[in-house]
């Protein structure tokens, strides 16, 4: 499966091991969230110049939320797996993308996990948009920029302002048709990303 | 392999390494915290210890580290914490987790632009 994605995004599966430049001192984030299936890991293969790589983060703490399961207080722990891969952006600046799930549990670990990220990108499935409601509704509650990607896996159904509406996404987030598996489509969601990031920084440098 | 790193170490560490982590310590390194080596592994070194520091010799960010020994980042990190306190490592920490600034400055985003369209 790996090199018959590798075949379609027209390039050769990058080594997992390929060193930063020495000179790179600061790494910056963007996060593609969706639920299971939707394509997060075939986007970020798409544009990673490294093998998508996957760990996870283990959390302990009262802060996390206490499963209450035999009435018994315990510390409870809560895991988190997610894969992420990376650009080099230029001899500073190195921007690494995650892909996260979209389930309910997982939000209690955005803010340690992701403070500072940079933005994130939605994906979407049509065939199951309502996976997508709870992390749009996270990410406007989070304060967190994203953008929406429609991910399609057969030729879509609907127009773009349909989905929108099924999304009940405001107009001011962009909303953008891809196809996870090739790096130009997957490129151009994230520069869709930043640009809106570019335009909400921009606004905000001359309104204070 | 934790298991083995950790045995015979004092209760207090144990605790750490299980469970009883301070806020401090997880705040010490953000997942995208590069790390560089700045000396080679010495004989005896726990191995853990010895694998960060030469896969470290060009930079590699906290969650690399985690992917390749195959640990948690929160068990790494803890790893990292020993390396950096006895100078064995540099941090090079990420810009933008310092403070949580809404956004970036319109300068960093053009040279992601830049960097995206060279892809
Ligand atoms: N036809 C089609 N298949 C896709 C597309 N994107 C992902 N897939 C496939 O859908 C499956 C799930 O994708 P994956 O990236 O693993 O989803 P994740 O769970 O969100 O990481 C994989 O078998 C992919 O090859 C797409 O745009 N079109
Ligand atoms: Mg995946």
């Amino acid at each position: 499966m790996d090199s018959r994605i590798s075949e379609v995004a027209g390039q050769a599966p990058p080594r997992s091991r390929t060193p930063l430049a020495s000179t790179v001192n600061d790494a910056l984030k963007i996060v593609i969230v969706g639920g299971f299936g939707v394509g997060k890991t075939t986007m970020v293969r798409a544009v990673s110049e490294i093998r998508p790589l996957s760990t996870e983060e283990t959390m302990t703490g009262a802060g996390i939320g206490i499963d209450d399961t035999g009435g018994v207080r315990e510390k409870s722990t809560t895991t988190v797996a997610f894969d992420f891969g990376r650009i080099s952006l230029n001899e500073q600046k190195v921007l690494y993308l995650f892909g996260a799930p979209g389930q309910q549990r997982f939000w209690f670990l955005w803010d340690r996990l992701f403070a500072g990220t940079l933005g994130a990108v939605v994906l979407v499935d049509t065939r199951r948009v309502a996976d997508s409601w709870y992390a749009i509704d996270r990410l406007e509650h989070h304060g967190m920029p994203f953008v929406v990607a429609r991910n399609n896996f057969d030729e879509p159904e609907h127009t773009l302002p349909q989905l929108r509406e099924a999304l009940s996404l405001s107009d001011d987030v962009p909303l953008v048709d891809c196809d996870a598996r090739h790096r130009a489509s997957s490129k151009s969601v994230l520069i869709a990303l930043v640009n809106h990031l570019y335009a909400l920084s921009t606004a905000q440098e001359t309104s204070p | 392999m934790i298991r083995e790193a950790i045995d015979g170490e004092n209760p207090d560490r144990l605790y750490t390494v299980t469970g009883g982590r301070s806020r401090a310590d997880e705040n010490a390194f953000d997942l995208v915290t590069l790390i560089v080596s700045e000396s080679d592994p010495t004989p005896g070194m726990q191995s853990e210890h010895a694998a960060i520091l030469r896969m470290c010799r060009s930079p590699v960010a906290v969650v690399e580290v985690a992917a390749e020994l195959k640990l948690p980042v929160s068990v790494v990190k803890i790893l990292l914490c020993d390396l950096l306190d006895t100078g064995r490592i540099a941090a090079r920490h990420p810009s933008a987790s310092v403070g949580r600034t809404p956004l970036p400055h319109p300068e960093i985003l053009k040279q992601v632009l830049v960097g995206l369209k060279n892809l």
